[in-house]
């Protein structure tokens, strides 16, 4: 895994690279894209040219001062992709990531070829005294733990051992994830009306233990985006890619095989 | 010495529930009877004006959704008391701005208390405790340069004189800003922060507002010092003792064992203060990164202040349970006779370089009403008037 610091016009960030092949971006859930374990990308590594940065604000760096919300860090992996001549791009997002990749894909699908959403956040369809997604700052972390992973490694909180650079990650992943979806809390009010304008192959990939998110949030993503499945990875949480390595590059691999690309006009 | 009387205005009948639910935040409002809470309430501003007869300044605090201080806002208490009394001085401290949607508002509001009362306001604004966050849904991530830049808006608002003025930052937006009433001091009150660490300490001295230290012997000194040293690398005087205020806990009985067994009482408001839940406590990005790494190599950490506090004389103990004597050892509380109470404050005034304000909280837990006037007649008459004499103390017997 080869790790770099990379500087898209003003702002920098690390990323992550391994693998050859097509290019995949994979945008992380969590504190990072190492975090817990780096397999899943291991494993994506085999088939694709694997791209894995911390969102800015994320991982060692400091976050650059004018980043305000989402859609910033979505300009960023645009011109990230623009920088490296990137196209034809699969376009990976867990969690907040899935959130951010849906923003990138709402504002152009020119450098994609596909689309996969890990238990995206993003939008919120539920009425407003209902939770769309579970309040996880309402708890503590162990119980976090607990609600987002199966595997008991992840389910339990360890700091022993870790180094003062791997916990300032941790601490700095809690407070950009509060700076970016605080309020309104883990989505973007305005973005379910531009899901439409999504014209690649999109592929929802939900854990069948998901108890973070509401199902019928993203059924009704999977309903807004023109050609969009929604899978279910067995044995998984919230973080299938962390939970079910193998299951999960599996389905990336085989997401829109069978399917060719939308025809809606952007 | 001005000594300002404060309760926290808590309601302890809930405490009873701290096995099943947190008694911060997340209990559920059933548990809270108004009945008895309006005798409560009532009771803790019956004694508010008690003191401002006997010649005390008055001390107002704020917390939401708590059994532990059931004044949400410390604006309307403090509203009523500039009507219902005549001579303290009312000390916000404070309002919480770093958790506050609308300073303006705040400017507004506490400069109309300023005119009510001919005055008599000083200023304490707050960034807010952790347990904040949740009852405003505030971003904790960027609070600390959020409650500046509501200082900074306050502070020019009321003082502005020339009409509206335009404030478009990086938190709060307003194009016409022009507040009436304009605060009765000039240019505004004088403003008060809490600090709980010599870094921040540093921060207030350069603005050369009164610091507010609290609770803690050790941490007083260490306060006080970077503020007393920050001055002199300013090149200024070194500052009076008016710039310097201390917070703890006040129980005075006829005999030594009433006073003990009175600060016991107060002393709930120690044990209620730790029942906060770790995620309330601290809530992402509101402490420093360096801070929350500093934590996550204690986790779990089950020795925050209110269980674990290291005494001047080096001994730790738990202030929430243990013989209440420590207390005295560490500053966390004053109590016994009258004399004894005169003493302990008189020394400690000494070796911590002085402070010209005394905040004492000498309601707390379930103190009675009784219990809670007796205590605050038997300081005005035997304690005040010798306090009032305390000059500035010989820097050769300061603590370094």
């Amino acid at each position: 895994m080869k790790t770099q610091v990379v500087r898209v016009r003003g702002p920098e960030t690390e990323v992550l690279e391994c693998g050859n092949g097509s290019p995949l971006l994979f945008l992380h859930s969590g504190a990072g894209p190492n975090t817990h374990s780096t397999e899943y990308l291991e494993r994506l590594g085999e088939r694709f040219r694997v791209i894995a940065p911390f969102h800015p604000g994320f991982g060692s760096l400091p976050r650059p001062r004018s980043f305000r919300s989402v859609s910033d860090i979505a300009y960023f992996y645009l011109d990230l992709i623009a920088q490296w001549r990137l196209h034809d791009v699969v376009l990976v997002g867990a969690g907040l990531g899935g959130w951010i990749a849906s923003e990138i894909a709402i504002r152009t699908t020119a450098p994609l070829s596909r689309l996969v959403l890990v238990s995206p956040f993003g939008i919120k369809v539920g009425g407003r005294e209902e939770r769309d997604f579970v309040d996880v700052h309402a708890m503590s972390p162990e119980q976090r733990a607990a609600l987002e992973f199966n595997t008991p490694a992840y389910a339990s909180i360890d700091y022993s051992g870790k180094t003062d650079a791997e916990l300032t990650i941790l601490a700095r992943g809690r407070e950009a994830e509060a700076h970016y979806g605080w309020e309104p809390y883990m989505h973007n009010p305005s973005l379910r009306q531009w899901l439409h304008r999504i014209n690649v192959p999109v592929t929802l990939l939900r854990g069948a233990d998901e108890r973070v998110i509401a199902r019928r949030n993203h059924e009704a993503y999977v309903d807004e985006i023109p050609d969009c499945e929604l899978l279910t990875i067995d044995g998984a949480g919230h973080h299938p890619h962390l939970d079910a390595p193998a299951d999960f590059v599996t389905a990336v691999i085989a997401s829109g095989a069978s399917r060719k690309p939308s025809v809606v006009a952007v | 010495m001005r000594v300002y009387h404060f309760s926290e205005m808590p309601y302890p009948a809930a405490w009873e529930h701290a096995e099943r639910e947190p008694i911060r935040v997340s209990l559920p409002n059933k548990y809270y009877d108004p009945k008895l809470g309006a005798d409560l309430l009532n009771q803790r501003l019956d004694e508010y004006m008690l003191a401002d007869e006997l010649g005390f300044d008055l001390m107002f605090n704020e917390h939401r959704s708590t059994t532990t201080c059931v004044v949400p806002s410390c604006i309307p208490t403090i509203a009523m008391m500039a009507r219902q009394t005549r001579k303290a001085r009312l000390l916000a401290l404070g309002a919480t701005i770093g958790v506050r949607r609308d300073p303006i508002m705040v400017a507004e509001e506490l400069s109309f208390i300023d005119v009510v009362s001919r005055g008599r306001l000083d200023l304490g604004l707050l960034k807010g405790y952790p347990a904040e966050i949740a009852p405003s849904n505030m971003n904790p991530a960027g609070v600390n340069s959020r409650y500046w830049e509501a200082h900074d808006l306050i502070v020019k608002a009321m003082s502005n004189r020339e009409g509206p003025f335009n404030w478009e930052g990086e938190h709060f937006h307003y194009r016409q800003v022009n507040i009436l009433p304009r605060p009765y001091q000039e240019p505004h009150p004088p403003i008060w922060v809490s600090c709980f660490s010599p870094f921040s300490a540093v921060e207030v001295a350069d603005r050369g507002y009164v610091c507010a230290a609290s609770l803690d012997f050790n941490m007083t000194v260490g306060i006080f010092n970077a503020y007393r040293k920050r001055y002199s690398e300013l090149g200024r005087p070194a500052p009076g003792l008016d710039r310097f205020a201390y917070l703890c806990l006040v129980a005075v009985g006829n005999t030594e064992e009433e006073g003990y067994e009175r600060l016991s009482k107060v002393r709930g408001w120690v044990w209620s203060s730790g029942q906060t839940p770790e995620q309330y406590l601290n809530p992402p990005g509101f402490n420093p990164i360096a801070a929350n790494v500093a934590m996550m190599k204690r986790h779990p950490n089950k020795s925050s202040w209110t269980h674990h506090t290291v005494g001047r004389s080096g001994n730790a103990f738990n202030p929430s349970t243990g013989p209440v004597r420590n207390l005295l050892d560490s500053g966390m509380g004053f109590a016994g006779t009258p004399d004894q109470v005169f003493e302990q404050i008189r020394e400690f005034h000494q070796s911590v370089g002085g402070f010209g304000s005394l905040l004492a909280m000498m309601q707390g837990g379930d103190l009675s009403h009784a219990e809670t006037t007796d205590s605050l007649r038997l300081f005005a008459r035997d304690v005040l008037p010798r306090l009032k004499e305390l000059g500035i103390p010989d820097p050769a017997q300061r603590v370094a």
